[in-house]
């Protein structure tokens, strides 16, 4: 009960495979194939077996359980796909812009 | 266990037919999942809804409902008959009630659980009869820090309830505490994932893992985006105008900051590297936004000088009004 675990980032720096990919999503490789080529994910650029950017993994399984939980088609599944990580874009901004109002004083 | 009338969940007569089990559910469904809903409720409706439509959805398990539950209130304490619980045994482990150790008792179980064993798709309990590897449910949770742990790092002792499942594939609630040491650099809405720290996987399966959201608590003077802060400066008029040198609060202590002269209100002054530490290394910058703030209370001298400075002045703050709208 004394251990203590190290939390590893999910960022846009690091990277998980399509294996580690499928797993955390419950996603077979193949669909996840397909979702790249519907553009809905984008591999990293490295050589070998595709790598997939860390911070796509929240967004993949929250398709995945909207996929279970609402019998998604894999088109559909991309849609979802595209515009999670479109509310994600919107969120960062949102923060850029209320991070930039200054809070006037009386 | 309380008994759930999973038609009045779907808000669907008893006799509805199995299309319009699967319209009602797809409505609630997307209404109500707790990934598209902002209703703090949803997740709780959405496992009610979710619950009844996956035995609802299933022939054998909806007759087994109907034929258990007639005569029951919502909410009403839920004794299956006798024979139920051999038959629930001998589903999930073969065995006869009491084998395999632990007392058991249907107080512990989810109606839900009850038809696990029967039709096409069965529970995680049931299927975890079967010897099947199956691999440990992955869990979600916030965590709230304060910028001053997001920047320092920290360390978070988090308090949750995980399923665990028995070789007969019963599941109780295990309370878990996980100590989990979060590194310097978090940032609002950032993941992380704690390996094998989720729910225990069944017959040797992998255990899960634990993804947590970080957000962080609004502070008093910095907001953060991403791994730069912006604060607001506040500079009195001759301050602005002639250039200082002021003190600035950041994360790691004051600094001096010098204001050049004629600076403008809604000026962004960059304070290099004063901004929360990144994961490939480096910082992110601290931004100064001037506001320029007058003394609410004025002496009689100060009125004074200002009177004084607004004669000898000849600066038209609103020249650019006359010349239709373009500065300069």
């Amino acid at each position: 009960m004394a251990d203590i675990d190290e939390a590893a980032w999910l960022h846009a720096e690091a990277q998980v495979t399509i294996v580690e990919l499928a797993r955390a999503s419950g996603l077979p490789e193949e669909l996840l194939r397909e979702l790249v080529e519907y553009g809905a994910l984008e591999p990293a650029p490295e050589e070998g077996d595709w790598c997939f950017r860390a911070d796509c993994v929240v967004r993949v399984r929250t398709a995945a359980r909207l996929r279970n939980d609402l019998e998604l088609e894999t088109p559909a599944l991309a849609l979802v796909l595209s515009f999670l990580e479109r509310i994600q874009k919107l969120e960062a901004q949102v923060r850029h812009l209320h991070a930039q109002l200054a809070v006037p004083r009386r | 266990m309380k008994y759930k009338d999973y038609y009045a969940i779907l808000g669907v007569e008893r006799g509805a037919s199995a299309d319009e089990i699967k319209k009602a559910y797809r409505k609630l469904a997307q209404k109500y999942h707790p990934d598209v809903t902002k209703d703090p409720k949803g997740e709780e409706k959405f496992k009610d809804i979710a619950e009844a439509y996956q035995t609802l959805k299933d022939a054998e398990k909806r007759a087994a409902y109907d034929q258990l539950g007639s005569g029951y209130q919502p909410g009403q304490d839920f004794r299956p008959p006798p024979d139920w619980e051999k038959q629930f045994h001998e589903r999930h482990a073969g065995a006869a009630p009491g084998a395999g150790g632990g007392a058991f008792s249907f107080d512990d179980i989810d109606l839900s659980d009850l038809f696990g064993g029967l039709g096409a798709r069965a529970g995680r309990g049931a299927r975890a009869g079967a010897k099947m590897r199956i691999p440990g449910e992955d869990f979600e949770v916030t965590v709230h820090l304060s910028l001053e742990d997001a920047y320092h790092g920290t360390q978070v002792e988090l308090n949750l309830g995980m399923p665990e499942y028995d070789e007969q594939g019963r599941m109780r609630q295990v309370p878990k505490t996980i100590k989990a040491r979060i590194p310097k650099g978090a940032t609002d809405g950032q993941r992380l994932r704690l390996r094998g720290q989720g729910g225990k996987g069944i017959n040797g399966g992998p255990d899960g893992d634990l993804y947590l959201n970080i957000v962080l608590h609004p502070h008093a003077l910095f907001r953060p985006d991403g791994h730069d802060l912006y604060l607001d400066l506040p500079l009195a008029p001759w301050e602005a105008a002639l250039g200082a040198t002021v003190e600035v609060p950041t994360l790691s202590g004051a600094v001096n900051l010098k204001i050049p002269p004629g600076t403008a209100a809604g000026r962004k002054l960059r304070l290099a590297k004063k901004g929360l530490p990144k994961p490939g290394g480096g910082e992110g910058d601290l931004y100064a936004i001037v506001q320029i703030v007058n003394p609410t209370v004025l002496s009689e001298r100060e009125r004074e000088l200002f009177r004084e400075l607004g004669a000898a002045s000849h600066f038209d703050p609103r020249g650019h009004f006359a010349r239709g709208g373009s500065h300069g």
